[in-house]
């Protein structure tokens, strides 16, 4: 019989120590400060065996000493040992001390918990209460309390866990609240777990991480306002040892014996420094501090990059035929991780002034990093390896960060999936499209304002006077991304980068911004590259596509070959898995697949990338496969078999495993 | 189980005609007191009914409130009017216990699988928690977490790993064994796909419809994609603010739309044929549908009006009433 303790906290408590204790011991300071803590609990509560003295013995014979080796840390004006106290106060104090940690974190994390779960009204309460709280003098209180009831130290130090619950609650609410509305919650209410339920199982978990680093700076306050209170004459009754107490008598003696203060000081500091030691430790995030901004050094990396990748020989292509206007000719693009692993290999194509490009394939294909490459936007400890970029002749790879200040906005501008991450949501529309007007056409700021206006117009917004006025977030997405395209005109671009520009909008909306898209090519000429994994958009739009798969362009030419007669097994699943390919009427009974997922880079194979997941997969397949001619107008395609499919004009069949069959064995095995 | 089962062909047997789920004039209001009062109900006077192993698809815009009847059905969102009748019980209001009883057989799968698995809990702590809640032994949850690990394509070893640990369209598929582990009758999917790739959106997609074949389950399955939905719907209903504007069946709603809202809807929609494409491009624009407004609309009328190429006065002062046009109901005056 197995007994029916559920696995699961077990594991995540596990899986908790195992995470907190690896960050707790990454920090020097974290392991100093358990090691310190470690070390005062483990002598205070064995103290009455290995303590030379009783804590009350006096020693005439050697009051106020210094250390001595009889007094290792010295006497008191009584001939009290000082080691001895020190070490018989400890527990009292650490012990005390963590009554209110208790009190305070678990009161606090309770109340934000029950106001997170049980609705707006509850909540209002609460927060109204803990404000009126925190907004009691503490020290009033608790010596209001002393002078009640005598100085009972854990019951004063559990009411100052009260007081302190209050700054507690403010910090686990937001937390608690953004827990509560994760979709695993609804899933569990769904289930029909109880409130509570779902807040120990849920909510809990997640806090621990706040839990825990308040708790060790509450235990900091904790020891240091008892501290205080015991040097205010609040301490524990007379003869027994406390460290505020200790202090309180060597200031009696500070002139005459300056000394009788450094133990029990320097113990108390260590202590509380311990604790916040041990709290940054566990509050620190692995890769906080990770920017967004490339380091002087990733800077200087990229800088030598570029330097070899502008030394390399111009390939045979022609750059003077590249010239033109308005021209991007990427060849043999490369991308990697620094020091590592490559993102995006070999990657080749042509854009032309005034036509629309597509970069079609599932996330992790590499066809936004191609596309951020265009704009030297890289995320930092990624860089161009390889290739050129050249627009207009100028190879974009080798260009150093300031050059790329020059053409980014001017020459070639970006707009994103989400079009609020363009605009700023502290500024108006108006403020932000007019600034980037002044800036990159140097304009005055009457002008600049009227050239919003007419950019407003021109992205097909009707009432722009009140868009200008507008906050971001007082506008719809459609409306949102009209304007972000709008600010990516401002600098009169002659390429426009789109990442995916339309896939946060409604299918109404997204038509509209693709016959935006497509009249300001019309009418401006300029070209657009756009990143997208939808194959309707590409036939919408894009006059050529290039799919890519696996960080490499595994067919290309002109759209309508490609979508209407794709040659690469991997076009012909994506085709066959899209609903959209089908209407009502001839809607299959079940959509085509493709097994298994995108590898990960560093699985990418030496062969053919997509052979793993290949209907098609032969033994040929297993050495590297060129980009070569499609036959059909400049079609390219990356596959051995490209040729002899076409002619036998086979279909990606939807071959999934008879799943009836697997389902009877299973059934069986639970009968 | 097999009571279970023997149950089941009896209230079947009873009632082959009794709608697996009847929403009948569902209003819900978002916020309180007098600020509820001032905006339009996120869901204005809905009504539809799923049938035994029937799919429905909930066809809108954001901001339809599609989402929103998807939660208030789950009992996730109260709801301010109207009735939701779970197999002929009224569960509009029904409580914690009663929700308890029901979250078996009542399940869903949301649209972000990064958010809809507790990232702290093992995979299969996750699967067992709806059967533990039921009275299953640890054990035997534990068996069964596999088992429906397996039958959603994953391998068994699957329940002691994270979430983090699989990609986005494992981590739907974990989602998709979560709600079906307690044999449900009844899945709201909201948006269940649309945050998946196509291969992996083409596999969900196939699992759920083979899921329901084989167990006869009911789907409301609530998209923003009408190609998607009718892979799977028999039956469409589509929403505007709120609002039904047509349902019927699947093939009637998206070959031969009768609300001008489903024409626009339907035309937008791109196909990945550049020549039909551009076909289609044609054709909606000729529809003349104007861009969505900030504006609200007049509560009297017809919540499309504002972007209707057809719409004429009454339009504005008069909300049309769903009727039989062919084999759908339309909300139109002039379908």
């Amino acid at each position: 019989m197995i007994p029916s303790v559920a696995p699961a906290p077990l594991q995540r408590k596990n899986a908790l120590a195992r995470f907190s204790a690896h960050r707790l011991f990454a920090s020097p300071g974290g392991v100093a400060g358990v090691i310190w803590l470690a070390a005062i609990v483990a002598a205070s509560l064995t103290a009455q065996w290995w303590l030379p003295y009783k804590t009350e013995d006096q020693d005439f014979t050697a009051v106020l000493s210094g250390p001595t080796a009889a007094h290792w840390l010295g006497t008191d004006e009584l001939g009290r040992d000082l080691l001895s106290r020190i070490f018989a106060a400890a527990a009292g104090t650490l012990g005390t001390s963590l009554i209110t940690v208790i009190v305070g974190v678990g009161l606090g994390t309770v109340l934000a918990m029950l106001a997170a779960a049980a609705g707006e009204r509850v909540e209002a309460v609460i927060s109204r209460v803990t404000e009126i709280m925190m907004s009691l003098p503490g020290t009033v209180i608790i010596l209001a309390v002393i002078g009640a009831v005598g100085t009972n130290i854990p019951l004063i130090m559990a009411i100052l866990g009260v007081l302190i619950s209050a700054g507690i609650y403010r910090v686990m609410l937001g937390q608690a609240k953004s827990l509560q509305s994760q979709l695993y919650v609804d899933a569990a209410k769904v289930d029909g777990v109880s409130t509570p339920g779902i807040s120990l199982r849920h909510i809990l978990p997640g806090l621990t991480n706040t839990i825990v680093v308040q708790s060790a700076l509450i235990f900091a306050v904790g020891m240091l306002i008892q501290a205080g209170l015991a040097f205010i004459g609040f301490g524990p009754p007379i003869p027994q040892p406390s460290w505020g107490g200790m202090i309180q008598g060597a200031s009696q003696h500070v002139y005459d014996a300056p000394w009788l203060m450094v133990p029990t000081g320097a113990v108390l500091a260590l202590t509380v420094l311990a604790a916040n030691a041990i709290g940054n430790a566990l509050g620190k995030t692995p890769n906080a501090t990770s920017s967004h901004l490339p380091s002087a050094a990733a800077r200087r990396r990229r800088a030598s990059v570029v330097a070899a990748v502008g030394a390399a020989p111009v390939a045979a292509a022609g750059t003077h035929d590249a010239a033109a206007k308005g021209q991007l000719s990427v060849r043999g693009l490369c991308i990697g991780v620094d020091g590592g692993t490559p993102l995006v290999t070999d990657v080749s194509f042509d854009v032309e002034q005034g036509t629309v490009l597509g970069l079609v394939g599932e996330s992790g294909c590499g066809k936004t990093m191609t596309a951020l490459s265009l704009l030297g936007l890289l995320p930092s400890g990624v860089s161009v390896t390889g290739g050129q970029i050249l627009w207009n002749g100028k190879n974009l790879a080798a260009a150093t960060e300031r050059d790329m200040e020059g053409i980014r906005g001017r020459d070639i501008a970006l707009i994103s999936q989400e079009p609020m991450r363009a605009l700023d949501p502290m500024f108006t529309v108006g403020y932000q499209l007019t600034a980037a007007i002044r800036r990159l056409r140097k304009t005055g700021k009457a002008e600049a304002r009227n050239e919003a206006l007419s950019l407003l117009e021109k992205v097909g917004i009707v009432d722009a006077e009140r868009i200008l006025k507008t906050y971001p977030h007082q506008i719809s997405g459609g409306m949102a991304q009209r304007v972000a395209i709008a600010l990516a005109l401002s600098g009169r671009p002659r390429l426009l980068v789109a990442d995916e520009p339309t896939t946060a909008l409604d299918v109404t909306v997204q038509a509209e911004i693709l016959s935006l898209l497509r009249s300001l090519v019309k009418d401006t000429g300029m070209s657009v590259v756009m990143v997208t994994h939808d194959l309707g958009v590409v036939a919408d739009i894009c006059d050529n596509v290039a799919v890519m798969y696996a960080g490499q362009v595994v067919e290309s030419g002109r759209t309508a070959n490609i979508l209407d007669n794709p040659r690469h097994p991997y076009t012909l699943a994506l085709l066959a898995a899209d609903p959209h390919a089908n209407s009502a009427a001839d809607m299959p009974e079940r959509l085509a697949t493709i097994s298994g997922q995108v590898p990960q880079p560093k699985d990418w194979p030496a062969g053919c990338r997509f052979a793993a997941r290949c209907q098609f997969a032969g033994s040929a397949c297993a050495t590297p496969v060129p980009l070569l001619a499609s036959g059909s107008e400049e079609g390219l395609v990356r596959c051995v078999k490209a040729d002899e499919l076409a002619v036998e004009g086979l279909e990606w069949l939807a071959t999934e495993v008879p799943t009836h069959r697997v389902l009877k064995i299973v059934e069986k095995d639970l009968a | 189980m097999s009571i279970e089962t023997a149950e089941r062909q009896d209230t079947a047997a009873v009632a082959p005609e009794q709608p697996m789920l009847e929403v009948k004039d569902l209003v819900v209001r978002y916020g309180r007191g007098r600020k509820a009062a001032a905006v339009p109900a996120a869901v204005d006077g809905v009504s539809f009914s799923i049938l035994p192993g029937e799919t429905v698809g909930l066809v809108g815009e954001s901001g339809s409130g599609k989402s929103t009847i998807g939660k208030a059905i789950l009992g996730l969102q109260k709801s301010a009017g109207g009735t939701i009748a779970y197999q002929g019980e009224d569960i509009t209001h029904a409580g914690a216990a009663k929700r308890r009883a029901l979250g078996g057989e009542l399940r869903a799968v949301f649209q972000d699988p990064n958010s809809s698995l507790n990232p702290r809990q093992t995979v299969g702590a996750s699967l067992a928690e709806p059967l533990r809640l039921r009275g299953v032994t640890a054990a035997e949850a534990r068996e069964k977490s596999e088992a429906m690990l397996e039958r959603v394509g994953l391998p068994r070893e699957a329940v002691d790993r994270y979430p983090s640990q699989f990609s986005g369209g494992q981590r739907q598929r974990i989602a998709v064994a979560r709600a079906l582990i307690c044999d449900p009758r009844l899945v709201v999917c909201d948006e269940a796909v649309s945050a998946l790739d196509l291969s992996t959106q083409a596999q969900v997609l196939n699992l759920l419809a083979d899921l329901r074949d084989e167990r006869g389950l009911s789907y409301l399955f609530i998209a923003h994609d009408i190609s998607v939905v009718q892979f799977l719907a028999q039956r469409v209903v589509v929403l505007y603010r709120g609002q039904v504007m047509e349902s019927g069946p699947a093939a009637a709603v998206t070959e031969a739309p009768k609300h001008p809202f489903t024409q626009a809807l339907v035309a937008a929609s791109p196909v990945p044929r550049p020549a039909e494409q551009a076909q289609r491009r044609a054709a909606r624009e000729a529809l003349g549908v104007r861009t969505a407004a900030a504006v609200a609309v007049s509560p009297g009328g017809c919540p499309f009006s504002q972007r209707c190429p057809l719409a004429t006065e009454l339009c504005t002062s008069e909300r049309p009433a769903l009727r039989k046009v062919g084999a759908s109901d339309v909300a139109c005056h002039y379908a």
